[in-house]
């Protein structure tokens, strides 16, 4: 693939916008609020970073993988895998609907190329791309695992439990960024629970840990996952703090957790996608 | 009381289910290179030490951190890695329920779960680490294949022959010493009952180590004139349907034995297909929903009413009801 320039790269984080609003709004169902904020990272993975085949193969030998633990922003990565080329995106007019291969949360269960495990219950994609990871190095691949997770998800034990394994085994071909939106479902993180210094978290398990402070900004998330993959293969795992902005590029959701699990509107869908060029076409 | 009946199945030594398992792990990894062991800090228990003697490369020590434990083995399926968990059985099931449920059974993945120390037999640690409901929580996950064999050698052979099986496992064994009574050469059929003994008034499904105590029932039986059928159900999913319709459509009548809660066991499995197919009278020889408590293996059995005496007071109550 022809290596896209920053402004490419927006182009289609435009048009993944478009298709994250349009699955969601309709089947009023989903969540658009932490896709939003995340898709400058799924673009800059899927169109600028991972070595990858959308002629999936579960195996993915000599590929990078990618996995999303906070299944429930299903809606970009479904947008970036089928703009990539993995299916259709005629299929994602399927989302969330009866007999679909792009459930609510991603899954295995009706192959949907490109999902290699089920995501949703929080806090398991970490352990799950370790594991990935691992299995690598044992075939002598060299090539690197992502995981995304959410800020919130960092509340769920079995976070650390991986953190721990991680550094102990010295995983330094996982790269896995963490979503700083500082939102979750029931309002900001520092009032539900507050995650106080995920940097210093990190770091005292033992991880190399940087900060894209500007997660919406295509330049400085490219430069974010490239400063993170020249600190991989040194003996340590990377940790990549992502800092977003929830609902980022529809100016009536962003920064707030009110749009993490609700659809918009006609005449919301109507206003937010006038906001966003068609620029590869809707599906 | 064992030595003056005439026992169809004998032995001439007893060994734990659980180093069945170690020695089946260190065979399996011999014949497939994609074989790898984790395991919770109980390598000793699980008796892993081994293969990770043998294979370094290919055996990962997780720390007790079982629910991580489930997602590495799950991810590293994923290149076409074989792993096999080891932890006592109730941090295999209960403790990890999502994990495996999500990442395991639900991605459809070739995860081999471990799981030592079941039932009541691991006897003086008591019930906290006595799980009685895995079998339970295994059979209603779809996907999920469910093995409880009887002895070492079994336990061996099946070990060998989930690593050969596509998809997940959960395999459940054990800590005591236990009469080892079946053919070391056997071949493990998942799926497959085993006809042991043949019999003609009352068929006894027992699985685990109750097969042996099922072996010392039927001796009894037939010394007081009750022929019994015994099939050894070491495969509770996907369970031999066909096996159970035949015997009962000849005995008309069945006893299972199992050390497990009957509720959610081979139990219910059993009662389940006779009540679809030829409903026949079914007594439980197993736990009734209660858990358990320290004690030695023999006692607990006894107390619990899962020894050979118990199987034969079933078979004649299920024989009067005919």
């Amino acid at each position: 693939m022809e290596k896209k320039s920053i402004e490419q790269l927006e182009s289609v984080a435009s048009q993944v916008r478009r298709d994250i609003l349009r699955m969601v709004h309709a089947v009023q169902s989903g969540h658009p609020g932490a896709s939003l904020g995340c898709t400058e990272f799924f673009v800059a993975l899927y169109f600028d970073q991972l070595n990858h085949d959308s002629n999936f193969k579960m195996e993915g030998k000599g590929e990078d993988l990618f996995f999303l633990s906070n299944g429930h922003i299903s809606p970009v990565w479904y947008s970036v895998l089928s703009r990539s080329g993995y299916f259709s995106p005629e299929e994602m007019d399927t989302f969330r609907k009866l007999n679909s291969r792009l459930q609510g949360h991603p899954a295995t269960e009706e192959g949907l190329p490109g999902i290699r495990i089920a995501s949703g219950s929080l806090g398991q994609g970490m352990s799950v791309a370790i594991g990935a990871a691992q299995a690598k190095k044992i075939d002598g691949d060299g090539s690197t695992v992502y995981v995304l997770m959410g800020d919130g998800e960092q509340e769920e034990g079995q976070v650390w439990e991986a953190a721990m394994y991680a550094a102990h085994w010295k995983v330094d071909n996982l790269i896995a960024t963490i979503d700083l939106n500082r939102q979750q479902i029931d309002g900001p993180t520092a009032e539900i629970m507050d995650l106080i210094d995920l940097r210093a978290k990190y770091e005292s398990f033992g991880w190399e840990v940087i900060d894209t402070l500007q997660g919406n900004d295509m330049k400085s998330v490219v430069e974010g996952l490239e400063k993170a993959k020249s600190l991989s293969g040194k003996g340590k795992p990377v940790m990549n703090l992502l800092h977003t902005e929830m609902g980022f590029g529809v100016d009536f959701m962003v920064g707030t957790h009110k749009w993490h699990g609700i659809a918009p509107s006609d005449e919301q869908l109507a206003n937010a996608l006038g906001q966003l060029p068609e620029t590869i076409g809707d599906f | 009381m064992e030595k003056t009946l005439d026992l169809k199945f004998n032995y001439t030594e007893k060994k734990d289910t659980r180093s069945g398992f170690g020695d089946g792990l260190l065979e399996a990894g011999r014949k497939n290179p994609n074989v790898v062991g984790l395991c919770a800090d109980l390598i000793g228990s699980l008796k892993m030490g081994a293969f990770q003697k043998e294979f370094p490369e290919r055996f990962f020590q997780t720390g007790i951190a079982e629910a991580n434990m489930m997602g590495i083995a799950a991810g590293m399926t994923i290149n076409g890695k074989i792993p096999f968990t080891g932890t006592f059985a109730n941090f295999s099931t209960g403790r990890v329920y999502d994990q495996i449920r999500q990442s395991i059974a639900y991605s459809g993945k070739n995860v081999k779960i471990c799981a030592s120390h079941a039932g009541l037999t691991l006897g003086e640690d008591g019930a906290t680490h006595q799980i009685l409901e895995d079998v339970g929580m295994m059979k209603m996950l779809p996907h999920m294949t469910v093995i409880n064999p009887c002895d070492y050698n079994q336990t061996k052979a099946a070990t060998i022959a989930i690593a050969e099986y596509e998809g997940p496992v959960y395999l459940r064994f054990g800590r005591p010493s236990w009469p080892i009574f079946t053919d070391p050469a056997q071949k493990f059929e998942i799926g497959k009952a085993w006809k042991m003994i043949e019999g003609t008034d009352v068929t006894i499904f027992a699985t685990g180590h109750l097969v042996w105590e099922a072996v010392v029932a039927e001796a009894i039986l037939r010394s007081e004139g009750i022929s019994a059928e015994v099939i050894n159900i070491h495969t509770i999913k996907p369970l031999d349907e066909e096996a159970i319709l035949d015997s009962v459509a000849k005995t008309g009548c069945a006893v299972t034995a199992e050390e497990h809660q009957y509720n959610g066991g081979l139990g219910d499995s059993v009662a389940q297909t006779l009540a679809r197919h030829n409903p026949a009278p079914v007594e439980y020889v197993g736990v009734n929903d209660s858990f358990g408590e320290s004690g030695t293996p023999t006692e607990l059995l006894e107390k619990y009413g899962l020894n050979a005496a118990n199987i034969v007071a079933a078979a004649k109550k299920v024989l009067a009801r005919k």
